[in-house]
């Protein structure tokens, strides 16, 4: 299996500041759930954001897609196959409608008109969201939020999906159907989630990020958790 | 427009989010509507007779109740826009030399500019007010689509999409941050804390106002953001608003005749 997703010796401080990331490694293999664990400001969605490129290590490589990538034309390609969920859907969510906002992604990504308005159905169609094409995105629920963002990045058929705490502020049958979400999604993630119900019912593999260095993590200490 | 009759466009006006059932004017074409209104207002302003500007008035006011826009609501953003050109109403009497009307301490006020000021009022209420009816009645994502449509420049539709998009989420932003301030006991006095809070306050929103800024363009880069938003719409033209586009030519025709009638008479 070749690694999807492979981060090696990432170092990284924001400027001023002591540093977040000191000599991070971790790989994202086909067809895994990686999930993301560590304290706030730990550095996880910073981790994210190097990634696609959105920060610039100051040290250490980022080899996505069989492919090091350096500059930020590198990153182009990157973008598209890693779908990136942020962690406050206000900032993904700028389009005026729920249609437009999921066929920014395709059309800028060179497809026709109609192409498009077929992947925003579909996409939709998946999600169960066929009623939203045109809802107002400022309007919609917290959690018709979290979904329509969700497919908005699911409209441009990324590889792999890195998702910034997901099930924040959610209610727990959004939760719920976001799970099945999911685990029913043929892609690849790197799950950040501080809710250790969510996490376990996602992840396959999961990896705590403590003094800017990642390692396996120790067994949560809620007892549900740890038995679903 | 002939599937706006059907139940769609109910369904679209729910979603939407537009409490207002569907009427005569607002299953018209929303670019029809923005001519139509700015038309009217370019007669209004060249009209001078007072016959012709009260019928313009009593046109908006039609309008007005076609749209079914609710009265109070109405009157009191027309009050509002009164209230900006209310003291210079109050001083063209004043300013305007001619026959005097009376004397306020010894300063005479003048038929000539009494009667331009009820002009101007005229005029300016009818067109805010045909405005509101026509225009202000739209969601204001389809005024952008609308607008995109006739051309306007691109960069100032999404401008005025980004500002519909998140001037609401600022306002939550300030509003939690009021409760928070609340919650810890703040009360406004006329205190240096007080200047100092509110300081504070706005700094706050516009640090975050730029950082959002940044997630903001970050999400966009994220799905391939090359500098083009597409906008996507389904505005039709139709027999409808083929007939709105007469209606409206006649009235405004009758308006014209109203003023000219009047100056060849005298």
């Amino acid at each position: 299996m070749s690694s999807l997703i492979e981060l090696s010796d990432i170092h990284f401080a924001y400027p001023a500041h002591a540093p977040v990331l000191n000599g991070v490694n971790l790989t994202l293999e086909e067809g895994e759930r990686l999930s993301l664990t560590g304290a706030n400001g730990a550095g996880k969605s910073t981790l994210l954001r190097i990634a696609v490129g959105l920060l610039k290590p100051t040290k250490g490589n980022v080899c996505a897609f069989g492919q090091e990538r350096r500059a930020e034309k590198d990153f182009h390609d990157v973008r598209r196959l890693a779908g990136f969920v942020f962690q406050d859907p206000d900032d993904q969510l700028f389009c005026p409608t729920v249609a437009e906002d999921v066929a920014f992604g395709p059309l800028n990504l060179g497809k026709s008109r109609d192409e498009t308005m077929a992947i925003v159905d579909d996409v939709l169609a998946r999600l169960h969201l066929s009623d939203f094409h045109a809802r107002i995105t400022h309007k919609l629920s917290g959690g018709e939020k979290r979904l329509v963002t969700l497919a908005a990045v699911l409209a441009m058929e990324p590889q792999v999906l890195l998702l910034d705490e997901p099930s924040n502020a959610l209610d727990e049958g959004v939760t719920e159907r976001l799970i099945e979400i999911l685990n029913e999604l043929p892609q690849s993630m790197i799950l950040v989630s501080h809710d250790p119900h969510f996490r376990r019912r996602i992840e396959t593999r999961r990896l705590h990020l403590h003094d800017g260095q990642v390692s396996t993590p120790p067994e949560p200490k809620c007892k549900h958790a740890a038995n679903t | 427009m002939s599937h706006v009759l059907n139940g769609s466009e109910a369904a679209v006006n729910r979603l939407n989010g537009s409490s207002h059932s569907p009427n005569v004017v607002r299953v018209i074409d929303p670019r029809a509507r923005i001519i139509a209104s700015v038309l009217f207002a370019v007669t209004v302003v060249a009209l001078h007779q007072f016959m012709a500007l009260a019928a313009a008035v009593g046109i908006s006011v039609m309008v007005m109740l076609a749209a079914r826009m609710p009265k109070g609501r109405t009157l009191k953003r027309m009050i509002a826009m009164d209230g900006f050109i209310i003291f210079m109403l109050a001083m063209l009497p004043f300013t305007v030399p001619g026959e005097p009307m009376f004397h306020v301490f010894a300063f005479p006020a003048s038929w000539e500019g009494f009667y331009q000021a009820l002009r101007i009022a005229l005029k300016a209420n009818a067109i805010v007010l045909m405005l509101m009816a026509l225009v202000g009645t739209m969601e204001s994502t389809t005024l952008g689509h609308a607008l995109y449509r006739l051309r306007t420049p691109e960069a100032l539709v999404h401008l005025l999409m980004f500002t519909v998009r998140y001037i609401d989420v600022l306002h939550q932003e300030y509003q939690r941050l009021r409760i928070a301030m609340k919650a810890r006991g703040f009360r406004p006095q006329n205190s240096r804390h007080t200047y100092v809070s509110f300081g504070y306050l706005v700094g706050m929103m516009l640090v975050r106002a730029l950082e959002r800024s940044e997630r903001v363009l970050a999400a966009m880069k994220c799905r391939g953001f090359s500098g083009r938003i597409y906008i996507i719409d389904h505005l039709t033209f139709g027999a409808r608003d083929a007939w709105f586009a007469v209606v409206g030519g006649l009235t405004l025709a009758v308006l014209i005749y109203l003023e000219w009638a009047y100056v060849v008479a005298y």
